[in-house]
């Protein structure tokens, strides 16, 4: 790539910021410059974050429905899956999976809350509700 | 206070032990940094996910560059993980007082200076702290452009992140340099040892694991919700995660380039080109895969293998001719 082909696309998912990449200037070489961004990268990362915010949504509208529990909107929206929160918080998936169920969750002690709170970086009143 | 040796880099591993070299008196490029610890490879490990995604890798693991470069330069590291947060911070704000630059491991996602689409769960981001001032500390982050600061509650949370690759509060801290200059042999044996990497018969690695990864996309089911996130995932790995273009292939190229003037190794100023060419391809591969993704082209996994396999092809005889040149 050459330094006049650096894209300077000014990505939204970059918020501002520019990263490093690598090209060759006229002389033939090999310079870091800052880029502003290329749409390829703003397309292959807009979509990971919209599914992930699709997965928020759903996990959103199963609470509306008393099909499932704030927890499970949360864990998306902290952008992880059962396998992270399981390891965040060294509980097992089957029982979270269980939590997930909202006459299970209005019932669980502080402590648990607590260890889910702690893990996802919010409060516990926080994590018994949607925002 | 500030950090004299930041200096902005694509990947934040070699920008972080290139900058914390340099501050230790021994001027390094990044380039220079990621070659010489032989972190170029390729890897498709579909037993590990990340978010239900295999993981895909342009470079060595987590931790390679800095032991590598360690044992490149016989320079001495100092590691240390953590049992709590609060022992993390305490040895932290000890080596600070004494003046010391600490590398450190890091979650993305708790870095609130990180663009927000940026934040995903990734624990193995590096960064030097240089500095305190009352409840924030100071921090060169080589794939920001400026230092930058973060406050004590969320860089502790960024470094004791669980999950895969977990830091356990990781820190790092040069002990001593071993040889201050870099030589052609050091040169010589890391470049061996790359060529080997990506030529191992191991069907998951290096031009292998390219060719594996070709077979996996040409059996997408292109009308598939799931292909489409599939093989953008590739193009996030290869070009969002720090790898200044193109899979660590262009920057690979600038560290064959800045080799080349070394005594005897004259002949790595035309695989550097090479490299870049190679390099291009790869950023093909990634414009027409998303293209493909934002439905501006007919998702189509058959041509997108092709490209794969291309490249595997290119590659296997780049690294052939490269390790015939040194031998």
């Amino acid at each position: 790539m050459d330094l006049n082909h650096v894209p300077q696309e000014g990505n939204k998912t970059l918020a501002g910021h520019k990263k490093a990449v690598y090209a060759k200037d006229a002389g033939g070489h090999i310079v870091a410059v800052a880029s502003k961004g290329w749409e390829v990268e703003e397309i292959v990362t807009s979509q990971a974050v919209e599914e992930m915010r699709a997965l928020a949504d759903n996990a959103r509208q199963n609470v509306l429905n008393d099909l499932s529990a704030p927890l499970e909107y949360w864990m998306y929206a902290r952008r992880m899956d059962l396998l992270l929160l399981a390891q965040s918080t060294g509980i097992w998936r089957w029982r979270i999976r269980r939590h997930f169920r909202p006459e299970i969750f209005a019932q669980l002690p502080h402590k648990m809350l607590a260890r889910y709170a702690e893990a996802l970086g919010i409060t516990i009143e926080e994590l018994q509700y949607l925002p | 206070m500030t950090f004299a040796h930041h200096r902005h880099a694509a990947h934040c591993e070699s920008g972080v032990v290139s900058n914390l070299i340099s501050h230790h008196g021994m001027p390094i490029s990044e380039a220079m940094a990621f070659g010489l610890s032989a972190a170029l490879s390729f890897a498709y490990l579909p037993f590990i996910k990340l978010s239900g995604l295999p993981l895909i890798a342009y470079r060595q693991p987590p931790g390679a560059i800095i032991r590598g470069l360690a044992k490149s330069l016989a320079a001495e590291f100092r590691f240390e993980t953590f049992r709590t947060p609060a022992a993390g911070q305490a040895r932290l704000d000890e080596l600070l007082g004494q003046g010391r630059v600490v590398g450190l491991q890091t979650s993305v996602y708790w870095l609130p200076y990180f663009p927000e689409d940026m934040r995903f769960h990734f624990n193995a981001h590096n960064l030097l702290v240089y500095g305190k001032e009352g409840n924030e500390y100071l921090i060169s982050d080589p794939v920001t452009e400026q230092t930058v600061r973060c406050d004590a509650d969320a860089l502790s949370r960024a470094r004791f992140a669980k999950g895969l690759l977990a830091p356990k509060g990781l820190l790092y801290t040069v002990m001593k340099l071993g040889q201050a200059i870099i030589t052609p042999q050091a040169v010589r044996k890391a470049i061996l040892k790359t060529c080997r990497t990506m030529r191992a018969p191991i069907p998951i690695i290096g031009v292998r694991g390219i060719r594996m990864l070709a077979n996996k996309v040409a059996k997408l089911d292109p009308a598939a919700r799931a292909s489409s996130l599939f093989v953008g995932h590739i193009i996030r790995m290869q070009e969002e995660i720090g790898t200044g273009g193109a899979g660590f292939r262009f920057l690979y190229a600038a560290f064959l380039q800045e080799a080349a003037e070394l005594s005897g190794m004259a002949v790595l100023a035309g695989f550097s080109e090479r490299l870049m060419v190679i390099g291009d391809g790869w950023r093909e591969f990634a414009l027409a895969t998303a293209r493909m993704v934002k439905g501006r082209d007919a998702m189509n996994p058959i041509k997108l293998a092709d490209l794969l396999r291309d490249l595997s092809r290119q590659e296997e005889v780049f690294f052939r001719d490269l390790k015939m040149a040194l031998t």
